[in-house]
């Protein structure tokens, strides 16, 4: 069986809007957005990710099983990085009982 | 064709182009070249567990040491950082038609779309190492060289001394097990280079490439996440 074989000009045209995201990342940096700096800075790599997974690694194409893999990979990170940060983000919501806090440990890691 | 083989017929070339590369534990290319796939992207599913534990590092230290990563990231060269990564993106753009190359039967495309991509592997390589270079230049290397001075000093200083080591520790190791991944990427294109000139890929049996493309490519998504997180979101207005 002959493979499915994308057009070079998909390709390419991938590769120039990859460029453009580059440029637009890197301008952004030097503008103060305050906290949203952060923010367009992870929304651009994401939409970067994505182009590269969908076209250059043939996402678009593949079989339901390899899509789900590889989306379960990047979810499961996404757990482990969400709870870790829910963790150290709110440890210092609730008061540290008195009978503990003589001999706490350090809330940092 | 770079080299000469003795000529066959159309038929028996096809017959034999469909088996080339077909190992015996599978009904036909097709089921190997989807196991193969299958197998790769588990494979970089514990590559991003293994990053992704230094990405969750990084997040929680820039968290409690804003101040000094901030600092230190403006330290860095935005333009030495900009550079790469455009580099990276075309050696992704060089990879995958290489891929492509291969599921068309193009020799020639193919070894020259596998020697681009190493060049420009290498390109990327030369510029880390040249950054490093400068942050030995500039003291700036946790363990090894740590004596900030002037400009740099000045930079660095308000968020705190200790701290902003704190920040290039986190450099050195994410950039380092990156450099280490190109350079294992590296070696594996050497390796479908030298099968290319064997003429071992026929548009039926290509999956070697298509792993190999599907690596570097997954080390290139970890640059472009690398790339704001270090130089970018520094505060550099």
């Amino acid at each position: 069986m002959a493979h499915h074989v994308v057009p070079q000009k998909t390709y390419v045209m991938v590769f120039l809007s990859l460029l453009v995201l580059t440029a637009l990342t890197t301008g952004v940096a030097f503008i103060d957005l305050g906290p949203f700096n952060t923010v367009a800075a992870l929304a651009i790599a994401f939409c970067k990710m994505s182009l590269v997974v969908y076209f250059f690694m043939h996402l678009r194409q593949s079989k339901g099983l390899v899509r789900i893999v590889a989306l379960a990979g990047f979810f499961w990170f996404a757990l482990l990085m969400g709870l870790t940060l829910n963790d150290y983000h709110t440890r210092n919501w609730t008061p540290t009982p008195q009978p503990w806090s003589v001999t706490a440990p350090p809330t940092h890691p | 064709m770079l080299r000469r083989r003795p000529a066959v017929t159309d038929a028996e070339a096809q017959a034999h182009s469909e088996h080339v590369g077909l190992m015996h534990q599978f009904e036909d290319l097709d089921q190997q070249l989807d196991t193969d796939t299958l197998g790769i992207w588990v494979f970089l599913v514990t590559e991003i567990m293994f990053f992704g534990g230094m990405f969750t590092a990084y997040v929680l230290y820039r968290g409690l040491y804003f101040m000094a990563f901030e600092g230190g990231s403006r330290i860095l060269d935005v333009r030495l950082g900009a550079t790469n990564t455009a580099v990276l993106i075309a050696s992704s753009l060089t990879m995958v038609l290489s891929v492509r190359a291969a599921q068309t039967g193009n020799r020639r495309a193919l070894i020259g779309f596998l020697i681009a991509t190493m060049i420009l592997g290498s390109v990327f390589l030369g510029i880390k190492g040249f950054e490093y270079h400068q942050k030995f230049v500039e003291h700036v290397v946790p363990g090894l060289d740590w004596a900030p001075e002037g400009a740099t000093l000045a930079h660095i200083a308000p968020g705190g001394l200790g701290h902003a080591q704190m920040f290039f520790i986190f450099y050195f190791a994410m950039t380092g097990l990156h450099a280490i991944h190109m350079i294992i990427g590296m070696g594996l294109l050497l390796w479908l280079l030298v099968r290319a000139y064997r003429n071992r890929f026929t548009p039926h049996y290509f999956a070697p490439v298509e792993v190999v493309a599907l690596y570097w490519h997954f080390v290139d998504i970890v640059w472009i996440f690398l790339f704001p997180l270090l130089y970018l979101i520094g505060g550099r207005y």
